[in-house]
C-alpha cells in the first residue's frame, strides 16, 4: 500500500500570526512554523496503516524553504520518504492552484493507492484542499473520517455529524481526510530524529510538474486580500462584585449579549 | 570548541512539545496531590529518553546517542517541572548506569530492556540515615550465607524506589574490613518484591512532590550471589565514577528551571502593571531579570561544557580529571544560580509568587534540593579545592 500524505507548513499559533505588509499574503517567514497539526493526524493514521500491513508512506508539502520542516517532522515520526514542491511563483496562491500543485506532484510521485490530508489546515481553515484534490485526481472523496479502516481493495470510513454517525465505504484509490479524533500522533523518538537525516527528500519545482507558472501564485488567486488591520488589544473584562446578587447579574449580562 | 548539533536542537525541540503536552496540564494537580505519574514514563520509554547512553542490544541508542543529548532532555522536562526531570535523571544515572557499566552480561539483558523501554525503574541505595557522601560510613551490611548475600540495613532518600514499576534497587552494603580497618562496600542488586525488602512510605518533601522518594529497610533481606553489581569491595568506587554523570544531570535540571524563571519573569513583567505602567520598567525590576539572563548563560555554557568533556572522555579524548572538575563546577554554579532565580522570580511576581497558582512557587519549592543532592555545595567546593592541588585535610 502507497500512501501519500499532504502536510502543510503553518505558522504556529502559539505566536503572533500576521500578514505581510507588501502583499497581503500570510507571513510565513517572519514567524516561527510547524506541521499543520491537524495533518499530524494523517501521518499518524498513514503509519498505522503501513505497521500493520505493509507499503510505503510519502510525505508532500508545497511550501517556502521554511515548509522542509514539516516533511522532517513527518519523516522523524516515521514516514519513508518526502517531496517538498518550493518555487518563487507559488508564493500567493489559493487553495485552487494549491490543490493543482498538490495534484500534479501526486501523479508524479504515482501509484498512490491512498491519499491522506488532515481535515483543514491551522492557518487558512478552508477544508476544500481535499475535495478539490480528489476532482482533479478524479478519486473518490471521502472526507471528515474519524475511524479509518483499509481492507483489501476498498477503505472504509466513520464521519461523525451532530445526530448521526455515517459508515461510507470507498474503493481504492482513494483520498481520505481525516480528524482530530482518529488517533493520537506520535512524537518523533531519538531514534526517529536520527533515522530522518538519511531518509530520501526529493525538491521539485513548477517545472518539474509541468505546471505553468501563471495557474498559479498570487496574481492567479480567485481571492484577494485588499487590507488588514490587527486585533485590537484585550479590553479589560467588567467586574462585578457579589453582593449577593452575583447570579442575577451573570444571568443579565449572558442576557444582554444573547447567550441565554 | 564544544556547540550542541543540529540532532541536539531537533530533539530539543521535541521533548519540549511532549512537556508542554504530557507534563504542564496536569503537573500542579500531580505536585498538590504528591502523585507519582507511573504512567507517563512509558510514553517518555517511547521517545527514547532512557536510552540516550545505552548500547542498541539493550534498546537503546546506540552510537546516535550521547550524554549530551540526555542532558538536553532533562533540561527541557526540567524547564516544564523538576520531579519529572529527576525521575530521567536518576532513572538513568543512578537506575540504569550501574547496571550497564558494571553488570554482567546476564546481569544487563535481564534488566536493561525493560529500564530502557521505561516499563521498569530502578533505584540506587547509597545514602544512609547516617551516611550521605561520606559512603565509606555505610552501616548496611551483607553477609555471604552459601549461595546467598544476606542483607540487613537502612537506606534513605532513594529516588524511584518504590513506584508500581520499580523492578530492582541496588544497594551498597559493608561485605567486609580492608586491611587498613576502613569498610570494604560492595553494590548488590535486590529485586523489588524479595521477602526483608520493605519500602517505607513516601517522604513528605519540601519540593519535587512528583517524584518517587522513600526510605529502604533490608531485615535478613537474601539474595542470590549472582545478585552482586561489579566486583566485590569495589561498590564504592565503582559508585564514584558514575558520580560525575549525576552531577552534570543535575546541573541540566537546574538550567531547565533558571531557563523557566527567565521567561516567567520576563512575559510577568510586561504585562504585570503597576502604578500605571508594566512593572519591568523599573530597574528594580528589569535588572534583576537581566541577571537572570546571565545567570542562564552561563549555566548553560558550564552544564553542556561539562557534559561534552564527558562524552568526549567517552570517546578517550578527554581525563577523568577534566570531566570531575567541569562536573563539580558547573553542578555548584548552576544550582545556586537556580536557587538564586527562583527567588528573583517570587520576588518579581510579588504577591502572586507565593500563591501555588503560579508555577513559580512550585519552582521555589523545587529549588532548595538542587544544591544539596548529588553532593551539596560544600562537597563541591570540596572536590574544586582538591582539584587545585589544595590542602586537605
Amino acid at each position: 500500500m502507497n500512501i501519500v500524505v499532504c502536510v502543510k507548513y503553518v505558522p504556529d499559533a502559539q505566536s503572533e500570526r500576521t500578514f505581510n505588509e507588501s502583499d497581503n499574503t500570510t507571513d510565513r517567514v517572519g514567524v516561527d512554523g510547524l506541521l499543520s497539526e491537524l495533518d499530524e493526524y494523517a501521518v499518524e493514521e498513514a503509519l498505522k496503516i503501513v505497521e500493520a500491513g505493509e507499503g510505503e508512506v510519502t510525505v508532500l508539502t508545497v511550501g517556502p524553504d521554511q515548509a522542509a520542516d514539516a516533511v522532517k517532522k513527518a519523516l522523524q515520526m516515521g514516514a519513508d520518504k518526502g517531496v517538498h514542491v518550493n518555487d518563487e511563483a507559488i508564493h500567493g496562491s489559493d487553495s485552487v492552484a494549491t490543490s493543482l500543485v498538490l495534484a500534479e506532484a501526486i501523479k508524479k510521485i504515482g501509484d498512490a493507492d491512498l491519499v491522506l490530508t488532515g481535515m483543514a489546515s491551522t492557518d487558512g481553515t478552508m477544508s476544500v484542499v481535499p475535495a478539490m484534490l480528489a476532482e482533479r485526481l478524479g478519486l473518490p472523496q471521502v472526507t471528515f473520517a474519524s475511524e479509518l479502516t483499509v481492507d483489501g481493495q476498498q477503505v472504509t470510513i466513520r464521519r461523525d455529524g451532530d445526530a448521526a454517525s455515517e459508515t461510507i465505504v470507498a474503493s481504492l484509490p482513494a483520498l481520505v481526510s481525516v480528524t482530530d479524533q482518529i488517533n493520537e500522533p506520535r512524537y518523533p523518538s531519538f531514534k526517529g530524529i536520527m533515522a530522518a537525516k538519511k531518509k530520501p527528500v526529493e525538491t521539485w519545482g513548477l517545472a518539474d510538474l509541468g505546471v505553468d507558472a501563471s495557474q498559479v501564485g498570487l496574481d492567479a488567486a480567485w481571492t484577494k486580500v485588499e487590507s488588514f488591520t490587527k486585533r485590537p488589544p484585550r479590553q479589560q473584562g467588567q467586574i462585578v462584585t457579589d453582593e449577593g446578587d452575583g447570579g442575577t447579574k451573570l444571568a443579565e449580562f449572558l442576557s444582554a449579549q444573547k447567550f441565554i | 570548541m564544544f556547540e550542541l548539533s543540529k540532532d541536539h536542537e531537533d530533539f530539543r525541540k521535541v521533548v519540549r512539545e511532549f512537556a508542554e503536552a504530557e507534563v504542564a496540564p496536569h503537573i500542579a494537580q500531580w505536585d498538590r496531590e504528591h502523585h507519582f505519574p507511573v504512567d507517563l514514563v512509558p510514553k517518555m520509554g517511547e521517545l527514547g529518553l532512557f536510552g540516550l547512553v545505552v548500547p542498541e542490544e539493550f534498546g537503546g541508542m546506540g552510537d546516535d546517542g550521547d550524554f549530551t543529548s540526555l542532558c538536553v532532555a532533562i533540561e527541557e522536562l526540567g524547564r516544564v517541572d523538576q520531579s519529572i526531570g529527576i525521575t530521567l535523571s536518576a532513572g538513568v544515572g543512578l537506575g540504569i548506569n550501574p547496571i550497564l557499566t558494571y553488570g554482567s552480561q546476564e546481569q544487563k539483558e535481564r534488566f536493561l530492556p525493560d529500564l530502557v523501554a521505561g516499563r521498569a525503574l530502578a533505584g540506587f541505595g547509597l545514602t544512609e540515615p547516617d551516611a550521605g557522601s561520606d559512603a565509606g560510613a555505610t552501616r548496611t551490611k551483607a553477609v555471604r550465607d552459601g549461595d546467598e548475600w544476606v542483607v540487613n540495613g537502612a537506606k534513605a532518600f532513594i529516588t524511584n524506589s518504590g513506584t508500581d514499576i520499580t523492578s530492582v534497587v541496588t544497594v551498597t552494603a559493608r561485605t567486609g574490613t580492608n586491611d587498613d580497618g576502613s569498610a570494604q562496600i560492595s553494590a548488590i542488586m535486590v529485586p523489588n518484591g524479595t521477602p526483608g525488602f520493605t519500602v517505607e512510605p513516601a517522604y513528605d518533601k519540601l519540593g519535587w512532590h512528583a517524584s518517587d522518594t522513600h526510605g529502604l529497610t533490608f531485615q535478613d533481606c537474601r539474595v542470590p550471589v549472582g545478585n552482586l553489581l561489579g566486583t566485590e569491595g569495589n561498590g564504592f568506587k565503582q559508585f564514584l565514577k558514575t558520580l560525575d554523570d549525576g552531577r552534570i544531570a543535575i546541573s541540566a535540571l537546574a538550567v531547565g528551571m533558571s531557563q523557566r524563571m527567565l521567561e516567567e519573569t520576563t512575559s510577568y513583567a510586561k504585562t504585570r502593571k503597576a502604578f500605571g505602567n508594566p512593572i519591568g520598567v523599573n530597574q528594580g525590576v528589569s535588572f534583576q531579570i537581566a541577571d537572570l539572563a546571565v545567570m542562564v548563560e552561563a549555566s548553560r555554557q558550564l552544564t553542556y561544557k561539562a557534559a561534552w568533556l564527558k562524552d568526549e572522555l567517552e570517546k578517550g579524548r578527554r581525563s577523568v580529571a577534566e570531566v570531575k572538575q567541569a562536573a563539580a563546577i558547573c553542578k555548584l554554579y548552576s544550582t545556586e544560580a537556580a536557587v538564586t532565580a527562583t527567588r528573583i522570580a517570587t520576588q518579581v511576581f510579588g504577591g502572586n509568587g507565593f500563591m501555588e497558582e503560579y508555577p513559580v512557587a512550585r519552582f521555589y519549592r523545587d529549588a532548595k534540593i538542587l544544591e544539596i543532592g548529588e553532593g551539596t555545595s560544600e562537597v563541591q567546593r570540596m572536590v574544586i579545592a582538591r582539584n587545585l592541588g589544595l590542602p586537605t585535610a
